[in-house]
């Protein structure tokens, strides 16, 4: 919808006096309102990026960003971003394929009134909806717990190898936790593309599934790749599903198989929020580590900004 | 027809042109390759069941094993028990030698922190909303938006030590609490993420009114914002209804910025100035220090399995409004 704009020349005479003097005010008091509100948002975003560069600006260097931690009040974050980025590409390998298969299956394959499609649809509303401890509970129980075990006895003789906290585990936890946010931008982008080009596709003898990989998916590639980065971001941010996956504050050497357990930036932020023994010489480290970890979820999230505003303005030009 | 229609067109053409024929037959491996999307959709399905099952499998010893119903039982975790010889009273204290497991502190707390988390961020985000999608022109809007899903990235943990370090300051210099960390700071960082969710939720709505509805009501000679304030909003109001439902749930659920600006004493009042420990918060906290299978971490599962409920029905409840609404008013 339009934002409204009225037209004085032709607004016919008043029916109503639909409020009259105490109208005018009204509608002042709306606007003020309304925009201070919407002041309120950008003033909090605004004020949460100073705080952490002030604050952090001075700690971040490439000193800070390479050498691990030396107890909680020096050192840097090397592991933590190595841990990060570990985690981040095992869970985008197991989200990635699934959810865009899945996007596809509901946007180009399913039939509108398909009752699997429907059921499709409804869980992943749900998982949408699952608050993310609950994702570290199901990571304990069932990963770790069932799975982890499962393979312990089959393949170790019972040799605690994969049942406990491990990079595998968090990941996959985190993969189902996002997977709702691949399915949703992919499926997105492949209903923008527009449908001539599929009928296009299909009239010179192509068949159905030569459509949608060589037609229609390639000009989807930019709302998927909004919702992989979007899913990155999260997985660099949420901390709660890896408090007990996988997730450690200090360990001495990084991660190089499955099932090690790893450092994670948004982790190492909550053990010096809460567990520092020395709160003021903490916060130099604990700003630097806020401010690397906003960086990057920020610099993700903006670059999918991006991409979604280009690839939305590409294709009403195309249209 | 436009120039990628052409290019995609064409290059489909050259591989459907290299048999002999106009039109051939789908290759036997397309078949297989389509039944395989379709089973992957199928693990979608497979997660939510699997979740539901495995919290409520760690949670069920509650019910029936006599070692964890020696320390508590669902009765226990609800009513007030005569802890120790006392008084009738609610207590959360899973570490004591005697263990409690009243989880009214922490239903309690969890409300505390989340109605206040609404209470400051509906208006705001509702205000906004209307603001961005009936009156900001559009290089403002084409702004706002963009912010506001950057807000809605910022990670938990980030709002939780700002809350800790930065509101905290200013609540006291306004407030004077008698604890700092308390369940208006946490309410007040939990806006902070609740906010972006009605606002985008609310924002949908408002734009989906449709067209006629404003035309017919200038047309009547009504103002630019008495149509909005009259016809628009309330046309929207499922919507938005249905926005607040689903950040209530959301507050509800989330761990981090309440584990770090809480306060996390499991007390049991109606003071918002002081610490409170919400359900998340204890889940997250306590986990860490269980044995697998004993009470306490069963009781745990409980808490997890009663939040994953709870969840359930707020976004069963959403979902209901918007169709309802939408039956009423006739498929619109």
């Amino acid at each position: 919808m339009q934002p409204i704009r009225e037209e004085r020349a032709s607004r016919p005479p008043r029916l109503q006096g639909g409020g009259g003097g105490a109208g005018r005010a009204g509608d002042t008091v709306l606007l003020v309102a309304s925009a201070a509100a919407a002041g309120i948002i950008v003033l909090m975003l605004v004020v949460i990026l100073a705080d952490a560069l002030i604050h952090g600006a001075g700690t971040v260097t490439w000193a800070f960003l390479t050498k691990p931690p030396s107890g909680a009040m020096a050192g840097g974050v090397g592991p933590a971003i190595f841990g990060t980025a570990a985690l981040t590409i095992v869970m985008t390998i197991a989200v990635v394929p699934v959810g865009v298969l899945t996007a596809i299956y509901l946007s180009e394959y399913a039939s509108p009134s398909s009752t699997l499609a429907r059921i499709v649809r409804l869980a992943v509303a749900n998982l949408a909806g699952v608050p993310s401890i609950v994702f570290g509970l199901f990571g304990l129980g069932f990963f770790i717990q069932a799975v982890g075990r499962g393979i312990d006895r089959l393949a170790f003789g019972g040799q605690v190898t994969y049942g406990q906290p491990a990079l595998v585990w968090a990941a996959l936890t985190l993969s189902i936790l996002t997977m709702p946010v691949v399915i949703v931008a992919t499926e997105e982008a492949l209903r923008a593309v527009p449908r001539s080009l599929r009928d296009a596709s299909l009239a010179l003898g192509a068949t159905k599934f030569q459509t949608t990989f060589n037609v229609v998916v390639p000009q989807a590639l930019g709302g998927i790749l909004t919702g992989g980065i979007l899913a990155v971001s999260r997985g660099a941010g949420e901390v709660a599903p890896i408090l007990f996956t996988g997730a450690a504050f200090f360990l001495p050497e990084l991660p190089t198989n499955l099932n090690d357990q790893f450092m994670h930036l948004g982790y190492h932020v909550y053990v010096l929020a809460t567990q520092s023994p020395d709160v003021d010489r903490t916060k130099p480290i604990l700003y630097g580590s806020v401010l690397v970890l906003l960086g990057l979820t920020f610099a993700l999230n903006f670059v999918a900004v991006l991409i979604r505003a280009r690839t939305r303005k590409g294709l009403a030009a195309r249209a | 027809m436009s120039t990628f229609t052409q290019v995609g067109a064409t290059s489909v053409a050259r591989k459907a042109g290299r048999s002999a024929s106009f039109r051939r037959k789908s290759p036997a491996w397309h078949g297989v390759a389509e039944w395989g999307i379709r089973a992957t959709a199928l693990l979608a399905i497979a997660a939510i069941v699997l979740i539901f099952v495995f919290i409520l499998k760690e949670a069920l010893p509650i019910l029936f094993d006599t070692h964890v119903r020696g320390e508590v039982s669902l009765a226990k975790m609800w009513l007030p028990q005569a802890w120790e010889g006392g008084p009738a009273r609610f207590s959360w204290q899973p570490a004591s030698e005697v263990p409690k497991y009243s989880l009214m502190p922490l239903v309690v707390g969890s409300l505390k922190v989340t109605i206040v988390a609404l209470v400051i961020s509906a208006p705001i985000a509702i205000l906004a909303a209307i603001y961005t999608a009936s009156i900001a022109p559009r290089r403002v809007r084409e702004v706002l938006k963009p912010v506001v899903e950057l807000l809605a990235g910022v990670p938990s943990v980030v709002l939780g030590v700002f809350a800790l370090i930065v509101v905290g300051t200013w609540l006291q210099k306004l407030f004077g609490f008698e604890h700092r960390l308390n369940a208006v700071l946490a309410g007040c960082a939990l806006s902070m993420t609740i906010v972006p969710l009605i606002f985008t939720i609310a924002e949908d709505a408002i734009t989906a009114v449709p067209r006629d509805y404003v035309d017919a009501s200038l047309a009547l000679g009504a103002t630019k914002m008495h149509t909005i304030l009259r016809v628009v909003v309330p046309a929207a109001i499922p919507g938005i209804a249905a926005g607040i439902v689903l950040g209530f749930g959301r507050a509800i659920g989330e761990t981090m910025i309440v584990v770090i600006a809480s306060g996390n004493a499991a007390l049991l009042d109606a003071t918002l100035g002081h610490s409170t420990r919400t359900i998340t918060a204890t889940i997250a906290q306590e986990m860490g220090e269980t044995v697998h299978g004993s009470p306490h971490y069963v009781v745990l599962f409980v808490l997890g399995a009663t939040l994953l409920a709870f969840t359930f029905v707020t976004n069963l409840g959403a979902q209901r409004i918007v169709e309802h609404f939408r039956k009423k008013r006739g498929g619109t």
